[in-house]
């Protein structure tokens, strides 16, 4: 063991140095040529700034509702809620939201309530939502913002991600930029 | 056949499609031989070699190997322990994040040491950025101590009879600096123009549309990502993983980083066959694995898309699935099934909170750790896999009334007793921990955060997780307490070093035995009636082993609902 002991040690340090300098040096160098260089993609509004892919709580009856989140949506940290399927004081919270969906939404049947509206994400920083989801917001954004159902609904309709490439994984929408898109309609 | 589906059949194929190539170039690097590659990595590695002053064609022995690479295991331990003890004081810390108290430091470098990256921190404000190259190196030289170990076993059965297997810092380096280094920069790069930061800036601060203002975290994440995938570590840069939309930002880098992490275990399957030259016995490990693997993921990804029934009973639209702790971008499909590949392969990593997951994907979860060698982690996994055919030989030995053998040599009562002290060390470790931890409410129940059935489950799942060097977790569980850093950290080291060097040891002493050239009575190991026998020694041994334990938490919390 005593011989291998300098060996390796001086192994693990001219390791480190191509492994923890040149390799992430090298990623940081070709980040450089990605959008916004490397520090996530940026959108510029109004002399703000957010994160495309970084979710916002949105909770105001005239905008799109975003997923519940363990975190509220503060990304110093991330977390779910790590509640068990069948946890009663967790089932307990499920229904409360749906109720709060529904007073909010008057109208609507609950069969129309997706799951996704009604669960927090893993990440506690989801910035989508199913299409759905955006769908059954939409009379409640229209009558709140007095606008006509259907220009709410094609803006939906247009602001709706297709799976990738058309055939992979699902659709959704991007809650931060339908929103924006939302307020460019005044 | 709904997209999401289709992403995951295609996640899957492409994998095994790139793996069988990849599988050639392994066994080639592990041969000496020349690949595209020699120019850009001989001349670095032979920097290395000069400054350590390590020649790297110097012979060792199966002991020699196992004495050297436990002394750089132990380095690597000491200075880790140094690092992330004072990273509070060190340079490369923007957010200003403290130092690791002794034994989350213990727990944290053992854990990335060893393979598996059980994190009871949370990226974002347990580790400066100097802290998460270290543990990003570590994710490098944990993967490359993996395969060099099965690198030796590889070299046990391709000589007649010999001691000498090759030198462990030749195998160590090349699999760093040729296998995981190449693909983990093209990952990188994928991951970078998809929307991974890769800043050394501190946390942002920003106002939301709604008049909020949070942080966010960034970092040089692009760089750490890959490796933790292609390594099979799964230590994400963020508290959530890959479920955090900077480290895994669309369903293109979910399928990345799917394949990232399938691509070596499956391909050192394939490396085993070309090195030794028997392609037929690939095919069956492949087999035998395979079936076992899907028959944990189909399951799982119909019922993580079948949604929670006690949800479904409320009158919502549960078409879905079971969208609690899951990404809307990645849906319930690739969540089940990223559940399996990344327990079955010892990634740990996760894009989507296992908690949450429905009671039997949860016991699934459990079970592909249980058993923990279809497919396995970089090298572990198949010499995980070998002990159970070493197993299959000698009872097949023991049914036809002959010496059992493998590969042309005699299987005897000290590589039995080797190989059972390592089937058992797994359940030992796992059940023994639990009922500790269970017996102790102050230790073990009061840092649960589901009650009942499933809080025994968040139990089971730590020493699961630890002992099968996994890392992921039911995240619920407050688990930076004295007790689960101690009693995890000794789990995993003896969980750890127990199934390499046993292996290495069985295949070490097989290479000293005179070669008995196949014959009439030779019991055929490449056929699929031998694969059938090592699925069945892998059930009785593994999987029932942990059914009681399975019985009071998952299975118990199934049938409450």
């Amino acid at each position: 063991m005593k011989k291998h002991l300098i060996p390796a040690a001086v192994l693990t340090l001219v390791m480190l140095v191509f492994f923890t300098v040149i390799y992430p040096v090298a990623v940081w160098g070709i980040a450089q040529f990605s959008p916004n260089s490397g520090k996530g993609e940026i959108i510029e509004h109004e002399g703000r700034h957010h994160y495309a892919n970084i979710g916002q709580s949105f909770i105001r009856d005239d905008y799109f509702w975003s997923r519940p989140s363990a975190v509220d949506y503060n990304a110093g940290g991330s977390g779910g809620s790590n509640k068990g399927p069948s946890n009663e004081e967790y089932l307990a919270s499920v229904q409360a939201r749906i109720d709060t969906f529904l007073s909010h939404n008057p109208g609507m049947d609950k069969s129309q309530v997706p799951v996704d509206l009604i669960t927090a994400s893993g990440s506690g920083l989801d910035p989508h939502i199913s299409i759905q989801a955006a769908e059954v917001q939409v009379a409640r954004v229209a009558r709140k913002r007095n606008l006509p159902e259907d220009t709410v609904s094609e803006l939906v309709a247009s602001q709706a991600e297709k799976p990738l490439l058309g055939i992979f994984g699902p659709a959704r929408i991007n809650v931060l930029k339908l929103n924006l898109a939302l307020d460019e309609l005044r | 056949m709904n997209t999401e589906l289709i992403g995951v059949v295609v996640m899957f194929i492409a994998a095994i499609v790139l793996a069988i190539p990849f599988g050639k170039y392994i066994a080639k690097v592990y041969g000496g031989e020349r690949t595209g590659l020699d120019p850009i990595f001989n001349p670095i590695e032979k920097l290395f070699y000069r400054t350590s002053r390590i020649d790297p064609r110097l012979p060792m022995d199966w002991k020699q190997h196992m004495v050297a690479m436990l002394t750089i295991n132990m380095v690597w331990f000491l200075l880790g322990m140094l690092i992330l003890m004072t990273q509070g004081s060190l340079s490369l810390n923007p957010d200003r994040n403290p130092s690791m108290s002794a034994d989350l430091a213990f727990n944290t470098v053992i854990s990335f040491v060893v393979n598996c990256n059980l994190q009871h921190y949370s990226g974002e404000t347990g580790l400066s950025y100097l802290g998460q190259f270290w543990l990003m190196f570590l994710q490098f030289v944990s993967a490359g101590t993996g395969m060099a170990a099965a690198a030796v076993v590889f070299r046990a059965f391709r000589e007649k009879t010999s001691s000498s297997l090759g030198n462990f810092y030749d195998f160590f380096v090349k699999s760093c600096t040729r296998i995981l280094l190449p693909v983990s920069f093209v990952i990188a790069v994928i991951l970078a123009f998809d929307g991974t930061p890769m800043t050394f800036e501190g946390k942002d601060t920003i106002v939301s549309l709604e008049g909020n203002t949070v942080e966010v975290s960034r970092g040089p994440a692009a760089a750490f990502v890959p490796i933790k995938h292609v390594g099979t570590n799964g230590g994400g840069f963020f508290g959530v993983n890959s479920a955090h939309p900077f480290e895994n930002p669309s369903y293109l880098s979910n399928m990345v980083e799917m394949i990232g992490q399938l691509i070596i275990p499956l391909a050192m399957v394939f490396a085993f066959g070309y090195f030794i030259r028997r392609k037929r016995l690939s095919w069956m490990i492949f087999g035998v694995m395979t079936v076992g693997f899907l028959m944990l993921a189909i399951p799982n990804i119909l019922m993580e898309m079948n949604g929670n029934p006690a949800i479904e009973k409320m009158g919502i639209d549960n078409t879905l699935g079971a969208m609690e702790g899951k990404e809307v971008r990645l849906g319930a499909a690739a969540s089940g099934f990223w559940s399996i590949v990344t327990t079955v392969i010892s990634t740990g990593s996760v894009n989507s909170m296992h908690d949450s997951s429905m009671a039997l994907s949860g016991m699934n979860e459990l079970l592909a750790m249980m058993i923990n060698c279809f497919y396995g982690g970089v090298g572990v996994g198949i010499l995980n896999f070998f002990i159970f055919i070493i197993l299959a030989v000698f009872v097949s030995g023991l049914m036809v009334g002959r010496t059992p053998e493998f590969l042309g040599k005699k299987v005897e009562a000290r590589e039995m007793k080797i190989a059972m002290i390592v089937a058992l060390i797994h359940p030992f470790m796992i059940l023994v921990g639990a009922g500790l931890a269970t017996a102790f409410p102050e230790l073990g129940a009061s840092t649960l955060n589901n009650p009942g059935f499933h809080g025994f489950s968040e139990i089971l799942y730590e020493y699961t997780s630890a002992s099968a060097n996994n890392g992921s977790g039911f995240e619920g569980l407050g688990d930076n307490t004295l007790w689960w850093n101690i009693s995890t950290g000794f789990v995993l080291i003896l969980s750890r070093f127990l199934p390499i060097v046993g292996p290495v040891a069985i295949a070490g002493l097989l290479a000293e035995k005179r070669f008995i050239p196949e014959g009439e009575g030779t019991l055929k190991t490449d056929t699929s009636t031998f694969g059938l026998m090592v699925f069945a020694v892998i059930f009785i041994v593994a999987a029932l082993a942990f059914f009681p334990a399975l019985a009071l938490g998952p299975i118990a919390e199934f049938f409450s609902m």
